[in-house]
């Protein structure tokens, strides 16, 4: 669940996660400048053929993950077959599937530690507002700990709630999960203290 | 500054957790990811500045590729689909609530906290939401608008649920309400 990078090597994966991020965002940008649909068609055929020369298990995952938008490509379909706009609807369509196609292409072959750092390399102005940079990459880190205790204490919960009542767990476990985690928070900052702290 | 960095991080956490786990707030079939409910809880609780900058830091993880989207959607195409203007807007929504929650310092926390979330996570957010899916989609503004309405009421049961939880926290531990002090 932790990662949505692609755990075989590909090609991809071997080029610095700063190189595809700026290639994403300039072509992204000439997405937006595509106004036919038979170029956009293209295009779109081009992004997803990426996917399969990658490798089937590749390409398989990739697909799953531009599966995601049908319910907007429904409604796009719906929409300009109602209006007899087929040619702007193709455009918009398959610039959505290019655009999405493309980036998670980067995603899937790009290191969450390689990503980080690039997030925390950007963050680095902040340090004008008097925080430290390094403390963006202490809360990452916390934030990556902290999700599985949190789904944790969440699923023991709504067990306890289930166990007691013989009805499922309702939103009334929000309650004592807030709790309980702000409760976990005071005593991490009482340990971060301990160990030297966050410098100002 | 301890307490403050774990409270961020902690929050950022449960936005998450809210997004990865429905099925705990799930009423009655509706449309409900409880995530925007996330967003609303960091304004009321900790306030403007450290709310924003929690949802700025799930954002961040999450474009960076953990899924943590409802859905469990992540990664850069999230900037190319048509809920971006959501994504940019969270930020945005929880430093709203929390600025409106700061300036309702007169009213109960309750009040204050339904009225900051209906401000910042439903108005605030829904118009960065609709730009984005209007710019995506290609549809004018009202079009857009019209595809949102659906959510509307839920995202209302969730101001006042965050109203109730701010209370609920406010009364249990003090301290931790930084939108307070």
């Amino acid at each position: 669940m932790l990662s949505l990078t692609f755990p075989r090597q590909t090609l991809l994966h071997k080029i610095p996660a700063w190189s595809k991020l700026m290639a994403l965002c300039l072509a992204t940008s000439a997405l937006f400048l595509i106004n036919a649909p038979v170029l956009g068609t293209m295009v779109s055929v081009l992004v997803v053929s990426a996917y399969a020369v990658l490798g089937h298990d590749f390409f398989k995952r990739g697909i799953g993950l531009i599966w995601g938008l049908w319910p907007f490509i429904a409604i796009l379909v719906i929409w300009h077959v109602v209006r007899n706009d087929y040619p702007h609807g193709i455009i918009i369509v398959t610039r959505l599937i290019s655009a999405v196609g493309l980036a998670n292409l980067v995603t899937m072959t790009t290191r969450l530690d390689d990503m980080i750092d690039c997030l925390v390399y950007v963050c680095r102005p902040i340090a004008i507002f008097g925080i430290s940079p390094k403390s963006v990459g202490i809360a990452i880190a916390l934030v990556i700990r902290f999700i599985p205790i949190l789904i944790d204490r969440a699923q023991q919960l709504s067990l306890a709630y289930r166990a007691r009542s013989g009805k499922p767990a309702s939103w009334r476990i929000i309650f004592p999960l807030v709790f309980t985690v702000l409760d976990d928070a005071e005593r991490v900052s009482i340990a971060l203290r301990a160990r030297g702290g966050v410098q100002e | 500054m301890e307490r403050s960095l774990v409270l961020v991080a902690l929050f950022a956490a449960l936005i998450a957790a809210l997004g990865l786990i429905p099925k705990i707030m799930l009423a009655s079939g509706a449309p409900i990811t409880a995530q925007s409910l996330g967003i609303m809880l960091c304004g009321t609780i900790l306030g403007a500045k450290r709310g924003g900058a929690a949802a700025l830091l799930f954002i961040g993880l999450t474009l960076a590729g953990l899924p943590l989207l409802a859905g469990g959607r992540g990664g850069f195409g999230l900037l190319a689909s048509p809920t971006v203007g959501f994504i940019i807007g969270f930020p945005i929504a929880a430093f709203v609530t929390g600025f409106v929650m700061e300036r309702l310092s007169r009213l109960g926390v309750m009040p204050a906290g339904i009225i900051a979330s209906l401000i910042g996570g439903v108005v605030v957010l829904y118009i960065p939401g609709i730009i984005g899916m209007a710019a995506i989609l290609g549809k004018t503004l009202s079009e857009s608008f019209l595809l949102m309405t659906p959510f509307f009421p839920g995202d209302v049961i969730k101001a006042v649920l965050a109203g109730v939880i701010t209370q609920a926290i406010y009364r249990g531990r003090p301290h931790m309400v930084l939108s307070r002090h």
